[in-house]
Parts: C-alpha cells; sequence; structure tokens
C-alpha cells in the first residue's frame, strides 16, 4: 500500500465508524455497532504497524503527508498535513493498541446499555480526535485534536446524562480544560507571532533564534495548556470527577489519550522546553507537587476508580517531573508503560464493578479472588507494575524518572520516592481490599458474582502481557539492555541539541548509583506493601464507613484538602454572585428600563405621528404648505431677524 | 444692459407684490375650499402668479430665459390638468361629489 494512503486512512477510519455508528445508531444492532468500532480502530491499529514498520525500513526519516491546504492568509498558510515520525509513531501505536482493546472491552462492559451505539460512536470519536493529536504536523491541528478530545471527554463522562451529578461532572472538565485551553491558545497565537508559522519543523528549526524571554512565555501558556488536559495542579480536579462516565471511557481517557495530550504536547515541543529553562524547572516542580499531593490523596479514597483516578494523577505529575528535568524520552517510556497498566487497572475495575452489580465502594467488596480468577490475576500484575516492583513495566520508567531526576535535585528524588511510596500504599490498600479477606457485599451481589464475559478478560489478559513485558521496550544498559526506546527517541531532540548542547550534556551516574537508586525505590514499595499488608489482611482493617467520625488530618485528606471546597469559595462563589449582580441589576436597569425603555418611547412618538394619516388631501396639502413655509422661513431666518 | 423706458413705467415692485398677492390668493383657495375643481384653478392661480414673476424679472434684466421657462409651466400645467380634471371625473362617477373633504382614499 502506499504510505500516504495508510497514514491517512489512520485518522480516516475511525471517523468512518464514528459517522456510520453515530448517523444509524437508531438502527444499528448492537453486535454490528461494536464490530463497526472496533474494527476501525483495529484497522488503524493494524495501519499504524505496517506504517512503523515502513518507516523502519526507510532509515526513520520523518514523512510529512499533506492532505490539503486548511487555510491561507497572505503570507501566511495552515495545512492539514500529518506527520509521521518517532513520536507520533509511539503514540499512534499506543492510542490505536490500547483504543481497540478498550473498544473491544466496551463491546461486553456496555452490553445493557441503551446508548450502546452512540457510545461507540463517540469512542470512535475520541480516537479520531486523539489521532489528529498527536499526528498532525502544526499546532493547530494538535489544537483541532486537542479541542476535539475534550468535546469526546465531555460526550462520554456524561454519557449517563439522565443522572445529573454526572452531568455535571462533564462540565467541569470540560469548563477546566477550557480554561487550559485559552493557555494553549495564547501559546499558538505567541508562536504565529514570533515564528510566522505554525509548522513545527519551521518553528523547531529557528526556536534557537529567538530570545529566552519570548520562548518562556510561550512555553509556559503552552504548559498551562498541559496542566488543564493532563490534570496537574490547579487544574487536576476535573479529572477524578470524570469518573463518572462509563469505566472504559475512564480507562480510555487515564491511559491512552487525552491525559498524555499533555505530555506528548511537552515532547513534540522539547526545542522550546529546553531554550526555556525557567519554565521546565516550573514544570518539575508542579509535577512534583501534584503527584505527592494526589498520591496522598489516594491513600483515603474508597471509590474503587477515584483511587485510580488520583493515581493517574500521580503517575501523570512524576511524568512532568521527568519532562523537567529534560528526561523526555522518560517521561515517554512512563507514558507506554503507564497506558498498558493504567487501561488494565481501570478495565479490571471495570470487570469487579461489573461482577458486584455496579458496587464501586471497595469497602463493600473484599474476598473477590476466589470468584474473579481471571480479573484477580490481571490486576495484581496491573499493581505490581504500577507500584514499580522489578521487573515489570512500571519498575522501569518511573525508575528512569526519578533516576533523571536525582540527577538535577537529590530533594526531588526524595520526595518522588516519598510518592512512589505512598503510590505502594494505596494500590495495594485498595488491592487487598477488593481481593481479600471476607465479602462484605450484600447477599445478592454475593450469588450474583460472576467472572466477565471473554470479551472483557482478554483484553485484560492482554494488557496483563504488555504491563508485564512492556519495560523491556526501554530494557536499561544496566542490567545489559539496549535502553531501545531512548535510542528510538534520540532524533526528536536534535534540533534541541544543537540549540543548547550544554543542556543535554549532564554527568554520568555510576553503576553503583544506579542500583543504589533502585533498591531504595523498590524497598519502599516493597515495605509499603508490608504495610498494606499487615493492615488490611493481617489485621483485617477496614476503612470507617460514612459519618463515622475519623482523625482531623485523615478527614482533611479524605476530602481531597477541600481543594473543590476553595476552588468553590474562590472562582465559583464569586462568578455566581456577579452573575447574580447583572441579572438583578443589570438586567433590570440596563435591559429591562433602558433598552426597552427606548423601545416604548419609539412605539408613543410613532404612534403620535401615526394620526398625521388622514388620507384627507385637504390636510395633505394644509401640511405640504406649512412645510413651504417653514422652508422659506428657514431660508430667509437671516434675511428676517439680522 | 438697457431696460425699455415702457417697462420702467411700472415699478418692479409692484410685480412682487401682485405677483404674492395672487399667489397667496392661490393659497388660501386650495387650503380652505372644498370644491375639488375650484382646488384646481387656485393650483393654477399659484402658477400664474409664478409666471408672471418670471416675465416681469425677466423684462426687466432683458433676459428671455424667464419666458422660456413659462412656456414650460404652463405646458406641464395643462398637461396636470388635464390629468386631474380625468381624476376628478372619476372620482366624481364614483362618489358622486367632488367635495375634497371626504376625499380621504389616500388612506389606503
Amino acid at each position: 500500500m502506499n504510505i500516504s494512503t495508510s497514514v491517512l486512512l489512520i485518522p480516516l477510519l475511525p471517523l468512518l465508524g464514528f459517522i456510520i455508528n453515530g448517523l444509524g445508531f437508531r438502527k444499528i444492532s448492537k453486535g454490528l455497532a461494536s464490530i463497526v468500532g472496533t474494527a476501525t480502530v483495529l484497522g488503524s491499529f493494524l495501519l499504524s504497524i505496517y506504517t512503523f514498520n515502513y518507516f523502519l525500513s526507510n532509515n526513520s526519516q520523518p514523512i510529512t503527508v499533506t492532505a490539503f491546504n486548511w487555510l491561507a492568509v497572505g503570507d501566511f498558510h495552515i495545512s492539514f498535513s500529518f506527520l509521521i515520525d518517532q513520536l507520533s509513531l509511539l503514540m499512534l501505536l499506543v492510542v490505536t493498541g490500547v483504543g481497540t482493546l478498550i473498544h473491544l472491552y466496551s463491546s461486553g462492559y456496555m452490553h445493557h446499555d441503551e446508548g450502546f451505539g452512540k457510545f461507540f460512536a463517540f469512542l470512535n470519536l475520541f480516537i479520531f480526535s486523539m489521532l489528529l493529536l498527536v499526528m498532525g504536523s502544526n499546532y493547530v491541528i494538535m489544537f483541532f485534536g486537542w479541542e476535539g478530545v475534550g468535546l469526546c471527554s465531555y460526550l462520554l463522562i456524561g454519557f449517563w446524562n439522565k443522572n445529573k451529578s454526572y452531568g455535571n461532572a462533564a462540565r467541569k472538565a470540560f469548563v477546566m480544560n477550557r480554561i487550559g485551553d485559552l493557555g494553549f491558545l495564547l501559546g499558538i497565537f505567541l508562536i504565529i507571532a514570533h515564528f510566522g508559522s505554525v509548522e513545527y519543523s519551521e518553528i523547531f528549526g529557528r526556536a534557537a533564534s529567538v530570545d529566552t524571554a519570548t520562548l518562556t512565555m510561550i512555553t509556559a501558556f503552552l504548559f498551562v495548556g498541559a496542566m488543564g488536559k493532563s490534570a496537574q495542579i490547579p487544574l487536576y480536579t476535573w479529572l477524578p470527577d470524570a469518573m463518572a462516565g462509563p469505566t472504559p471511557v475512564s480507562a480510555l481517557i487515564h491511559a491512552a489519550t487525552m491525559v498524555t495530550a499533555g505530555i506528548y504536547m511537552v515532547i513534540r515541543s522539547n526545542v522550546l522546553y529546553t531554550l526555556a529553562p525557567a519554565t521546565l524547572e516550573w514544570v518539575g516542580i508542579i509535577g512534583l507537587a501534584t503527584a505527592l499531593l494526589a498520591a496522598s490523596i489516594g491513600i483515603f479514597q474508597n471509590d474503587i476508580k477515584k483511587v485510580l483516578a488520583y493515581s493517574t494523577v500521580s503517575q501523570l505529575g512524576y511524568m512532568f517531573m521527568g519532562l523537567g528535568v529534560m528526561a523526555y524520552s522518560a517521561s515517554m517510556f512512563h507514558v507506554i508503560t503507564h497506558a498498558f497498566f493504567k487501561a488494565l487497572l481501570f478495565l479490571g475495575a471495570g470487570s469487579v464493578i461489573h461482577a458486584m452489580s455496579d458496587e464501586q465502594d471497595i469497602r463493600h467488596m473484599g474476598g473477590l479472588s476466589k470468584s474473579l480468577r481471571i480479573t484477580w490475576i490481571t490486576f495484581l500484575l496491573g499493581t505490581i507494575a504500577i507500584t514499580a516492583v522489578l521487573p515489570l513495566s512500571g519498575f522501569f520508567s518511573k525508575d528512569e524518572i526519578l533516576m533523571n531526576v536525582y540527577m538535577h535535585s537529590p530533594l526531588m528524588w526524595g520526595l518522588g520516592v516519598l510518592g512512589a511510596a505512598m503510590t505502594s500504599f494505596y494500590m495495594f490498600r485498595m488491592f487487598f481490599l477488593t481481593f481479600h479477606g471476607t465479602f462484605r457485599g450484600t447477599d445478592y451481589q454475593r450469588e450474583h458474582l460472576h467472572e466477565s464475559p471473554i470479551s472483557m478478560t482478554l483484553p485484560l489478559m492482554i494488557l496483563a502481557v504488555l504491563s508485564v513485558i512492556g519495560g523491556f521496550i526501554n530494557f536499561p544498559e544496566i542490567f545489559g539492555g539496549q535502553a531501545w526506546l531512548a535510542n528510538f527517541m534520540e532524533p526528536l531532540f536534535a534540533n534541541a541539541k544543537q540549540a543548547s548542547p550544554e543542556a543535554f550534556h549532564h554527568a554520568h551516574l555510576s553503576h553503583s548509583e544506579e542500583f543504589m537508586l533502585m533498591g531504595v525505590s523498590v524497598g519502599v514499595a516493597i515495605l509499603s506493601l508490608i504495610i498494606a499488608y499487615v493492615m488490611y489482611i493481617s489485621r483485617n482493617t477496614v476503612p470507617a464507613e460514612e459519618g463515622t467520625p475519623i482523625p482531623i488530618v485523615q478527614k482533611v485528606i479524605y476530602n481531597k484538602y477541600y481543594v473543590d471546597e476553595i476552588y468553590d469559595m474562590l472562582f465559583i462563589k464569586p462568578i455566581s454572585a456577579l452573575s447574580y449582580f447583572f441579572y438583578q441589576v443589570f438586567e433590570f436597569f440596563v435591559i429591562d428600563l433602558l433598552v426597552n425603555g427606548i423601545g416604548k418611547l419609539v412605539k408613543q412618538l410613532s404612534n403620535l405621528t401615526r394620526r398625521f394619516q388622514t388620507g384627507t388631501t385637504g390636510f395633505y396639502v394644509f401640511a405640504m404648505v406649512i412645510g413651504i413655509v417653514v422652508i422659506l422661513l428657514v431660508n430667509f431666518w437671516g434675511f428676517l431677524f439680522r | 444692459m438697457e431696460v425699455p423706458d415702457v417697462i420702467k413705467t411700472i415699478p418692479l415692485n409692484w410685480y412682487i407684490y401682485f405677483s404674492t398677492l395672487l399667489f397667496c390668493i392661490g393659497v388660501v383657495g386650495v387650503l380652505i375650499r372644498r370644491n375639488a375643481l375650484i382646488v384646481l384653478m387656485c393650483v393654477e392661480l399659484m402658477l400664474n402668479a409664478v409666471n408672471l414673476l418670471f416675465t416681469s424679472f425677466s423684462a426687466y434684466r432683458s433676459d428671455p430665459q424667464g419666458q422660456i421657462f413659462v412656456f414650460f409651466i404652463m405646458v406641464v400645467a395643462a398637461a396636470e390638468v388635464s390629468v386631474g380634471l380625468a381624476i376628478i371625473v372619476m372620482l366624481y362617477r364614483n362618489l358622486k361629489s367632488v367635495d375634497v373633504g371626504i376625499l380621504n382614499k389616500l388612506k389606503w
């Protein structure tokens, strides 16, 4: 197949699926809808593999495919074109690969839902937008996809829109993302103003000639966009609320698509960021703060999906921390492994929820390991992968980030390890409470416990395998590996290295230091695991039910540090007060009195003049004569009254 | 330019006063008379007052342009009167009256 056809077909197929399912979701049967939905994404995945092979066999030269010229204003052109290089290929494989599994899983999970076809249409649209985001060869196409995933997240989070709080969660995600998008847009505008182009190749080639202050501003604005999309402080609170959507949606948003958009964007713009160290410093700090904050909140959450949500926020924090110390490929590595194990965990959680008849509270679970064998094993693998115990995927990627962070600042590393300890604790806490101990659900739930159908367990198994072996794509040199991913991504940073060689020049750690760092992080992870084991298996503790008094510190953390309430007080209350004021005062005095008053006045006046139209000839002649007299008087004014 | 003595025997102001008087009579007639025929005649009176002004000015200035205008006005007036009379005839056939007071059909 022609390579440009294949590249164009990659986003086109999910769009086609969206159109078919979207237009025909009332007529198409569930079976057909799931086949169309899944097959189109699978097709994209196969095409991505084909493109990947082509790319490798062609000396890894970036391919640009232009679909059409989109906008032309004077000398300024924006073409609708796709760029296939190392980064977009990796993202393509992850998005379509994990996306296919999630589609497959959805066909089982959503089977009883009446909006089945609609759901698949939205999922396909989501994939389409995400593909545009990662494939676009300029910032405008990226923004196009960026907004697209925002829209789809809104549609999918609020999918069960008959429940008002779900709708609110969707709206929250949408609004918070808009705040970030404003920053992203401003960044793009600045880029246009300073570079006169939005094409990556042109911008990155000329980045070194722009002064640091401008680049700092551009990158800071772009990072605001990333904060919104990738749920960093202060724009993270929408992500846990996004759990309102069906579980496959959570998996899709959290693992493969939307939230990694920010990471992708920073890696894509690595030249700009490398040349703006001040922004990078902030990226690292915000990443670290987010990682710690979210991890600490995760410790006390009792909703199985909420725990995972906070864990995502925290893992995203790690990725940004990696970006902050310019470990771009390490962060990408973590994106990929995280996509595997987070999708696995979410889908596993979905399987548990499915088995428990829509129960999400881990306090009412327990002892599920006997009835849900496949889910139990895969979930355990996912948990080990995320808690970064050797040699599953999460270990390699997180350790690589932490190692780079250590070289940058040992203090940041220490805090990062603390976050890792918390991650390990809350993940195992959730795991033990869900799958071990005694069953705490209702009798009805006990009788209906069942393993999920094959369409749901198959993705789980595939993802579990990927979570286990995923780490080997960047098997570190210290274990005799080749660090394939890092080498593969090397050309992406050529521009950055050329522009600022010293930034990439940092001291190498000796092997003993590397082993020491690994040992510490594995050690704390295992320590946390043991603590969780003692607390929740040996002592059989169950978190307190809602309403029972808990210590104040725990209460603050359980309530997510009251961040939502603070935002509510800081932003929402003043704004609603202001809008209330406008509604009551401005609306009444300006709109009703002034505007309507003018309307009434005109009506009254015209009522008066209406009487002049008598239809009597004599009166018209009289009016005419009066008019002539007036005109004469006016003309002779000076003559008469000199 | 020299003005003939014959013309100078009557001062220009007299012409102006006279035509103003005629014009005002015409205006008042148009305004207060209710018979459409008389209204038309009053309009003619006004036109003639203007014609008188034109001719006298043209004579005093020895400039024939004003007299040419008079011809134009007369032609237009004749045409206008024929149309106006035709309208009045039609009105009379329909309403059995030429009273402008009841001719308020312009409203519709």
